[in-house]
């Protein structure tokens, strides 16, 4: 159809100007001059030879991983006359209320640089930049009096403003109708149901082998994980991102993870990489940011209090003080419903040019930022592959998580979906629970925030993870929220406040997320 | 192809809605939007574009130009086009949408007037429209010109002279230069557009506080 084809093209048109200004155009440029040579490159069929040389030395898979990468990340191109803030958020009311909320949060870092005399950014005195370069890797060890500043905002502060997330064209009445959600969440966004979910997560099946359940040691290794392993092997040599990304879906080998991960997430390490990265630590070491205290305040709160990972301390502090320089970030606000907050040179207040944006990379650090980071230093102990690693996770999934929009991942689908699976499915503890003043979603919600972070044990948050980078979605943190809650149904029954509720949920760390997963989705009675 | 805004007259929204709209308690679900073309001559419709507002169906109706006496009717050229998979929940409540003359049931070669009936079956919207309406007609072709005579009528080739000894064949160096030529024009034509990655202004980094606006 005449349609579909235009749309291709515009696809096409737009992932080849993007990857024009990529590495990889430049070293295929070079390849491609290397391979001129080359005794089986003629001149006549110049352009077919360079593509089959291209195809068996391995160039053309790379160039088909970046395509591939680029698909899975920017949305597909929407109609013409769209503005752009119609790609950034669909919903006008959406839009607006993401604005006040950044608002909200600005005004909130303006009195406290004011309220402390701080400035939002200086540049560093030559020998305070000698002595950082020195401390680089043990920036653990100081000890900053942090007590003055607080946090910008909380996950509970966001959940309010969620709460009261409106639509001006929606019925509400006073009196509880079926137009009222009985949960929270008060938008009324599609989200799936369990027999839509079973389809869309149909390697978790009960008939697949996961990894997760069918490699606990009961189970003899022939019968899944042998085969799983050597599979995961050839998916590696091959070095191909759709198929590790299909292969991912059943868990992965803890061996193979890293570099799995890094592959679907289309990472390699070259030499440039590496020097961006040791870029942004000069970034670091010449400015200092007011945004580096209140890291530093969070990765104090939160890692460094946890018994996993307040060895990674060090790590942490050298990927999220780079992070904050890194304008290559502020691509990603194309699709992202925020917007990176403004600021002018001292003294040039409203002149275009001397417009900047800050932090550089556009994003202000909330209470448990620092837990995005923790569990990616298990696999990669290089800080520029760690970094690379996690940039990337945060501009494909992370930064939904905190911002309002109405995209299926985004954090208020999540909500709702969350909210909807119980009270379909477990009608009797969502009804309980709301009488007793304990809305479901009050105790979920700093899971899904913070993506299970910090809540569920290391080696089982990896698995979970891995599902979130296999289907491209972050819908499983909210049917897992479903899942622990009907997995601890029992005990919720009997509680009478919402203290008691915290209570029973406090804890996580035992539990194995794959097996609650299949069982609420697959074995559940309903 | 190009195409060509037609300047219309979009009349006002008309609720259909059985029994009295005054006292009646419900909303009414069927609207119905004219319009019209005063200034312009029966033409060839070729793109409806418009930004959607919670209408979940959308039926177009149009009146064509008939060369006969007979008065025009009025034609159904899209039956319940639905914009709203869901009708009682967001998914394509805000979307820009564009309708193509290929999709459409009938001809659409001398259109006089249209009709949008739009359709939200559900309770939960407070009202329902659609925006920002455009119509587009055809864009003129690209001018037929008149190539000079030696152009469009080449002179019947003449016997090639014989090949110097030693040479390769002419005509095979230049496809090959040929081909060379395309590719480093479009190399020249591809531009880039990454960011250097500087945040600050030629080294400065002091700022005032954050801007709101």
């Amino acid at each position: 159809m005449l349609q579909e084809e235009s749309d291709l093209s515009l696809i096409i048109a737009q992932i080849v100007q993007k990857l024009k200004g990529s590495n990889l155009y430049a070293q295929l440029e070079r390849q491609a001059w290397a391979s001129l040579q080359r005794p089986e490159i003629k001149l006549e069929s110049l352009k077919e030879d360079i593509k089959e040389f291209f195809k068996i030395s391995g160039w053309e898979k790379k160039l088909q991983n970046a395509v591939y990468s680029e698909l899975s990340v920017f949305p597909l191109p929407s109609h013409p006359a769209a503005p752009p803030e119609h790609l950034k958020e669909p919903l006008v009311y959406m839009r607006k209320a993401q604005g006040s909320w950044e608002k909200r949060i600005l005004k909130s870092l303006n009195s406290m640089c004011t309220e402390l005399s701080i400035p939002l950014a200086r540049k560093r005195p030559v020998g305070e930049q000698k002595e950082l370069l020195n401390k680089w890797n043990e920036m653990g060890t100081d000890e900053p009096d942090l007590s003055l500043f607080r946090p910008v905002y909380a996950p509970k502060d966001f959940l309010e403003v969620l709460i009261n997330l409106r639509n001006p064209n929606y019925e509400s009445g006073d009196s509880l109708s079926f137009r009222t959600h009985l949960g929270l969440i008060q938008v009324p966004l599609k989200v799936k149901d369990i027999p839509e979910l079973k389809e869309f997560f149909v390697e978790l099946g009960l008939t697949t082998g996961q990894l997760g359940i069918d490699d606990s040691t009961q189970v003899p290794p022939e019968l899944f994980e042998n085969e799983h392993v050597r599979i995961g092997q050839k998916v590696l040599t091959q070095q191909d991102s759709a198929a590790a990304q299909q292969y991912i879906r059943q868990g992965s080998p803890t061996a193979l993870r890293a570099e799995l991960w890094a592959l679907i997430l289309n990472i390699s390490s070259h030499p440039e990489d590496i020097l961006y990265y040791e870029q942004l630590k000069t970034n670091v070491i010449q400015h200092d940011l007011l945004v580096d205290s209140l890291i530093y305040k969070d990765v104090k709160l939160t890692a460094s209090n946890d018994d996993y990972y307040f060895v990674f301390e060090d790590y942490l502090y050298q990927v999220l003080l780079c992070f904050s320089r890194d304008t290559s970030v502020l691509s990603h606000f194309a699709y992202n419903s925020a917007s990176p907050p403004k600021s002018y040179i001292r003294g040039k207040l409203g002149l275009e040019e001397y417009a900047v944006f800050y932090p550089p990379n556009g994003v202000i650090p909330f209470h448990g930022f620092s837990m995005y980071v923790a569990p990616l230093c298990f696999l990669y102990h290089e800080p520029s592959k760690l970094y690379q690693i996690f940039r990337e996770m945060y501009v494909r999934f992370f930064f939904r998580l905190h911002s309002i929009s109405s995209h299926p991942s985004g954090i208020v689908s999540l909500c709702l979906l969350f909210e909807t699976l119980l009270q379909t499915y477990l009608p009797q503890l969502f009804y309980h629970l709301r009488e007793i003043g304990a809305q479901p979603l009050r105790i979920s919600f700093k899971w899904m925030v913070r993506a299970f972070s910090g809540y569920l044990a290391t080696d089982q948050l990896l698995l979970l993870w891995d599902r979130i980078l296999g289907y491209n979605s972050l819908e499983i943190l909210a049917v897992l929220a479903a899942a622990v809650f009907a997995f601890r149904a029992v005990n919720l029954m009997e509680v009478t406040s919402l203290a008691a509720a915290e209570a029973v949920l406090a804890d996580l760390s035992t539990l194995k997320v794959m097996p609650l997963l299949q069982i609420f989705l697959f074995a559940t009675v309903t | 192809m190009s195409r060509v805004s037609v300047p219309c007259h979009v009349k006002g929204t008309v609720a259909l809605q059985v029994g009295d709209v005054r006292t009646s308690q419900g909303r009414p679900g069927v609207l119905v939007i004219d319009v019209t073309f005063p200034s312009v001559a029966p033409f060839e419709l070729q793109e409806i574009m418009f930004k959607n507002y919670y209408t979940a169906f959308l039926t177009i109706r149009v009146r064509q130009h008939t060369s006969t006496h007979t008065p025009a009717k009025w034609v159904t050229c899209l039956r319940d086009y639905c914009l709203m998979p869901d009708p009682h929940s967001e998914e394509g409540a805000q979307e820009y949408v564009s309708l193509f003359k290929h999709q459409m049931l009938c001809d659409m070669a001398q259109v006089l007037e249209l009709r949008l009936i739009l359709r939200q079956p559900s309770p939960l919207w407070l009202s329902f429209t659609v925006e920002e309406l455009q119509i587009f007609q055809q864009g003129p072709k690209s001018p037929s010109m008149t190539f000079p005579k030696w152009l469009s009528h080449p002179v019947p080739c003449e016997q090639p002279t014989p090949l110097l000894e030693g040479l390769p064949d002419p005509s095979r160096v230049s496809s090959e230069v040929q081909q060379m030529w395309a590719l480093t024009e479009m190399i020249r034509a591809s531009h880039t557009s990454t960011r250097i990655g500087r945040f600050d202004v030629d080294g400065c980094y002091d700022l005032n506080l954050l801007s709101y606006t």
